[in-house]
């Protein structure tokens, strides 16, 4: 009888838990960021790179990596993909004859691979220490190693995949763009858009360069028209070439809340390694689940009380004692 | 087209010394035999038929005409050392009519020229130098008071083969650009049937040397690609056999002129560089036979593209070139690469081993349990009363 | 009801070097040369991870599915002092013991694979700490929940040492600390299936769903009760003592209820978010997702019936079925159905160092059982020998 009494407890105790829970999401519910107005990036535009690697030499003399091989003979930086040592790649989209540049069928194009400095990014959300954090005004997310212990959440949860270790090292410390804001103080700005020959990778603030990137995509491919170079609003290297064949879509304007670094491409953007994301971001929904559960700790507490009050009530001093086992035997 | 033994008297008795007929030594004249060989593209060998050639030949008639040109084409071919121009002229080829060189001038010049034609009809070779202009009936280009069209098409009319070298007359080159207010045209386009062009401004004087030869050897002019080009010089971007291009591959570029870069030799892309776009052989053999590295680019200026209608004197020099990657290499990644180590002869048997051993055991556990609870069965069925849910194992 | 009294925990005695301590001693000494390697040489000298696979077996495995299978602690504990079912007391010191010896390896096993490790203590450092992340409410209450298990099964210790005024002192203030050890594994066995959510669709739609929590937890109960039928069997077939079918019984019941839970739950959320094309692709996938739910409807055939349940063997199988089902949804979600969008040709699958320094920590538990109860008051006393 007792005991019946007590599991009715327990269980009204546990349902009231939950009743709580589900009730509190409306209340706890995280919006997807946005990016911030004065928000820093690159608009990378792939009709207009011609697969020079300006940009990959650049970033790894900017940021002091090492080269890395994937040949035999070990003459040249040839990275496959981004790594713990090489933070910008340019990769190649090829498909049949390649004989055409930005065709997707038989043609090939070029894409660079580099964080995308997120409004609402994974890593920041993902990292338990806050190695990784979003300045506020220029947006940069930026990572400390000081700080960092290696536990390559930020690895995991990125859906560009751009975050990476260095395996090699037993300190080894992640590695990725950081749109090179340790060259601001002399002047500089993003060593790849800096070095870009024909303006693929451009500089600027987010909001100029979705601009650009709108008024590009709004042309008739064929046409001609000036395309700047290195930075928006910098010294003038514009020059006159024709318009190529958009997509009508640029890319990291609204995907998980928005990127950052933009990218206009001809070729489909999921053939080119981009991964088709929602306008809600992963670190919304990860942070709205959490704080609706652990918000203001007022649920555990809660469940902690209740808890303890049906523990007291169930357990006597002398537990272990054979006095309480009978006691309980009638349950 | 003539053929050798219409052009040449094979009978002639070559035997006699080439020394005392061309004033090299036999060694400088066989280098020279191989030296056009190897520019040619010519297989192993071949420079023992082009020195058989050369020496058995009688002179080929030769009539070269200059309309909207530089002279520099020719200026070139002055540079060139083997042979010298003077040997060439006086004992390669026999130049019956060249406006800067000959020595005769007004009527008497166009009276050898006349003369020269009727004698060689149908044997001498045409080289044509610089544009044609068409506009206006042709009135902006005159020699002895005949336009440059009509000049061309007389002579034309009996040559064995029509050579046009330079830019100039390869596609109109200079005087076509800036918007062509003469209507500068090329041989081609004026003849109305395609002919050989060597195109360059100036272009080297033994691309030019190697066709003559080519043709003095063989009885026909060598494999030309649809503009006429001779492939053994055009076939290629500069882009392809540039030595600059691995400062291309791995990104290394000159700013500026004078910068860090420049003065180490990087890639002159970011200045203009036309090579990508520009079919030539520049960058292999150099110029004033001081071999390579003699050439624009080898000097640190971008190429501008000088033998390529479209880009020659029509893009602006420092702007960056349009790349025509026919092959991209192969060294770039592709979207997704393989990566990753699978599992290891060691890991894949440990993990079986692992995996074994635990449901061998967990079998064996759950039999013995499941014998032991029979035992337990069968023994409370046969105690009857005795109540035990123990089992034993 | 059953006439057996509880019997009072005593040591089981008897000798410690034998053929399991020693071959345990073997793996251990193995894993310790592995792993001074991999401290002085890095990751990348001893583990198969990689840039696309960045978590690999040391994560998923030995502190992920570790700390799920040593939730057994969690679930008696739950059944004894919340729902107050008594007669499971006996059961409370094993279970106990095992999930203490799980989680703190597991937690140990955490410093194994963080590739900055001394900077550790950031993880719990106010100012650097990032409450958002779900990491770090993780690594909270898994500490929190080691210390709370030492002070749960202190009295053990105590009793041994004879020290009473101690354990008097103690046993005031148990039910907090048991309220506590109910809690702790609820948030963090959750969260655990909460750190999938961040990573969106890089993992299989099969396995993503903001109801990880719900999954993890319920799931993670049903493992504590799995593995209770298991432990109980094993120690009992090689202690030669007897099993507590009695006791079994009910326990695989209620075990079934949380199962039926669980399943309807899933069901309703795979089709809900339409997520059942994957199931039924020609792929490995498909294959292990299967694999999974298969073994946790293997229970309800095997143990459904009461009579079934009576069968020590049944209850056996059907503990190993629950352990198998829930080691496979948690590899499903972090590493067989991980990384599948455009761009990742990456691979991954453990290497024999990996695969040495996991055996070697399961091997610590074994031996630390082992040790722990010939030595210490932990299971019920019994005249039976023991041999192992």
């Amino acid at each position: 009888m007792a005991s019946r009494r007590h599991f009715l407890k327990g269980a009204l105790a546990g349902g009231a838990a939950l009743a709580g829970a589900t009730l509190a999401p409306e209340a706890c519910a995280r919006d997807t960021h946005t990016r911030p107005a004065e928000g820093l990036g690159l608009l990378y535009d792939a009709t207009l790179c011609i697969g020079c690697k300006a940009c990959v030499a650049a970033c790894k003399e900017a940021n002091g990596n090492p080269p890395e091989f994937s040949t035999e003979d070990q003459l040249w930086d040839t990275p496959l993909d981004t790594s713990g040592y090489t933070f910008n790649i340019i990769k190649m989209y090829r498909n049949g004859t390649m004989q055409t540049k930005d065709a997707e069928v038989n043609g090939f194009s070029f894409m660079k691979t580099s964080c995308m400095h997120c409004a609402d990014p994974s890593c920041v959300s993902a990292c338990p220490v806050s190695a990784m954090v979003k300045d506020p005004i220029t947006g940069i997310v930026s990572y400390d190693p000081a700080i960092c212990v290696g536990c390559r959440y930020c690895v995991v949860a990125c859906p560009f995949g751009i975050p990476k270790y260095q395996y090699d090292s037993p300190t080894g410390k992640i590695g990725k763009c950081e749109l090179c804001r340790h060259r601001y103080a002399d002047g500089h700005y993003s060593a790849c858009a800096e070095v870009c020959p024909t303006g693929a990778t451009l500089y600027g603030k987010t909001a100029d360069l979705l601009a650009e990137a709108k008024r590009r995509i709004a042309l008739a491919p064929g046409s001609r028209t000036s395309y700047p170079r290195g930075k928006i609003g910098g010294p003038d290297q514009s020059y006159e070439a024709p318009v190529g064949n958009y997509l009508q879509h640029v890319y990291g304007e609204h995907e998980y809340g928005g990127t950052q670094v933009l990218k206009l491409s001809a070729v489909n953007f999921q053939k080119v390694g981009m991964p088709d994301l929602p306008a809600k971001s992963s670190a919304a929904t990860s942070e709205t689940i959490q704080h609706s559960l652990y918000g203001g700790l007022v649920l555990p507490v809660v469940a902690l009380g209740a808890l303890s009050f049906i523990a007291k009530r169930n357990v006597k001093p002398d537990d272990d004692a054979a006095a309480s086992d009978h006691k309980e035997e009638q349950s | 087209m003539g053929n050798m033994s219409d052009i040449f008297e094979l009978g002639r008795d070559a035997l006699q010394g080439i020394e005392s007929r061309l004033g090299m030594t036999r060694r400088d004249y066989l280098q020279f035999c191989a030296t056009l060989a190897v520019t040619m593209g010519l297989p192993k060998g071949a420079d023992a038929a082009v020195a058989k050639a050369i020496e058995s030949a009688q002179r080929p008639s030769v009539i070269w005409l200059h309309f909207q040109e530089c002279t520099g084409c020719s200026e070139s071919l002055l540079r060139a050392e083997h042979p010298t121009l003077e040997k060439l002229i006086l004992d390669v080829i026999s130049l019956d009519y060249h406006e800067t060189l000959m020595a005769a001038a007004g009527h008497q010049a166009e009276a050898a020229r006349k003369s020269a034609m009727a004698a060689h009809k149908g044997k001498y070779v045409l080289v044509v130098e610089g544009a044609i202009p068409v506009k206006d009936n042709g009135i902006y280009c005159k020699i002895g008071g005949t336009s440059a069209i009509d000049l061309l098409k007389e002579c034309a009319a009996d040559a064995a083969a029509v050579i046009a070298i330079g830019s100039c007359s390869s596609w109109g080159g200079m005087p076509s650009s800036g918007g062509n207010p003469t209507g500068a045209s090329s041989v081609g386009e004026v003849l109305g049937k395609p002919v050989v062009t060597i195109p360059g401004c100036p272009p080297n004087p033994y691309n030019f040397l190697a066709t003559v030869v080519h043709f003095l050897t063989f009885g026909k002019l060598p494999d030309v690609d649809k503009l006429g080009r001779p492939k053994f010089a055009y076939s290629r971007l500069i882009h392809e056999h540039c030595e600059r291009r691995a400062h291309f591959d791995a990104g290394r570029f000159a700013m500026q002129f004078g910068d860090a870069g420049h003065r180490q030799g990087y890639c002159l892309y970011k200045l203009g560089c036309k090579g990508p776009e520009t079919y030539a052989n520049c960058s292999t053999i150099g110029f004033g036979d001081a071999g390579e590295n003699n050439w624009p680019v080898g000097c640190g200026h971008p190429c501008i593209g000088c033998t390529e209608k479209g880009v020659g004197f029509t893009k602006p020099i420092h702007q960056v070139a349009t790349v025509i990657n026919i092959v991209p290499p192969q060294q770039y990644p592709r979207i997704v690469e393989e990566n990753g180590k699978g599992a290891s002869f060691a890991a894949a048997a440990a993990l079986a081993a692992l995996a074994g051993a635990a449901a061998g055991g967990a079998a064996m556990l759950a039999r013995n349990l499941g014998a032991s609870h029979k035992m337990a069965e069968a023994e409370q069925a046969n105690a009857g009363s005795t109540t035990t849910d123990k089992s034993e194992v | 009801m059953s006439a057996h009294a509880h019997a009072v925990p005593a040591p089981v005695g008897g000798n410690l070097l034998n053929a399991v301590t020693l071959v345990c001693g073997v793996l251990i000494a193995i894993m310790a040369a592995i792993l001074l390697t991999r401290f002085i040489f890095g990751l990348g000298s001893v583990t198969n991870i990689n840039d696309g696979y960045s978590w690999g077996i040391w994560v998923v495995v030995d502190v992920m599915i570790g700390s799920a299978l040593a939730c057994g602690g969690f679930s008696v504990a739950l059944l004894v002092y919340i729902f107050n079912k008594g007669q499971y007391h006996p059961l409370v010191r094993p279970a106990l013991l095992a999930s203490l010896f799980g989680y703190t390896l597991a937690g140990t096993g955490i410093f194994v694979d963080l590739g900055r490790w001394w900077n550790f203590w950031h993880i719990f450092w106010p100012s650097y700490s990032n409450p958002n992340s779900v990491m770090f409410e993780v690594a909270v209450c898994v500490t929190a929940y080691i210390v709370v298990m030492w002070i749960e099964f202190s009295p053990v210790f105590l009793e041994k040492l004879g020290m009473k005024d101690v354990r008097q002192k103690l046993n005031k203030l148990l039910f907090f600390f048991i309220a506590l050890g109910v809690l702790l594994p609820m948030m963090h066995q959750s969260s655990l299936g909460t750190m999938l959510v961040v990573m969106g669709s890089q993992v299989n739609p099969l396995w993503q769903t903001p109801l990880q929590p719900v999954i993890y937890l319920l799931t993670a109960i049903v493992i504590g009760y799995g593995v209770v039928l298991f432990e109980s069997c094993v120690a009992a077939a090689s202690y030669r003592r007897s099993i507590e079918v009695q006791l079994l019984d009910p326990l695989a019941k209620i075990m079934l209820g949380v199962l039926a839970l669980y399943l309807v739950v899933r069901l309703v959320d795979l089709t809900v978010r339409g997520a059942w094309g994957g199931a039924f692709e020609f792929s490995g996938i498909a294959v292990s997702f299967w694999i999974e739910n298969l073994a946790f409807l293997a229970p309800f055939i095997l143990i459904g019936s009461t009579q079934a349940r009576r069968n020590p063997a049944n209850l056996f199988l059907a503990g190993i079925a629950i352990m198998v089902g829930g080691v496979l949804l948690r590899l499903n979600g972090f590493l067989i159905g991980y990384g599948h969008h455009t761009g990742t040709g990456w691979s991954y699958f453990p290497s024999i160092y990996e695969i040495m320094v996991t055996t070697g920590f399961f091997a610590i538990e074994v031996l630390g059982y082992i040790i722990i109860t010939r030595r210490f008051p932990v299971l019920p006393r019994e005249d039976a020998r023991a041999t192992i």
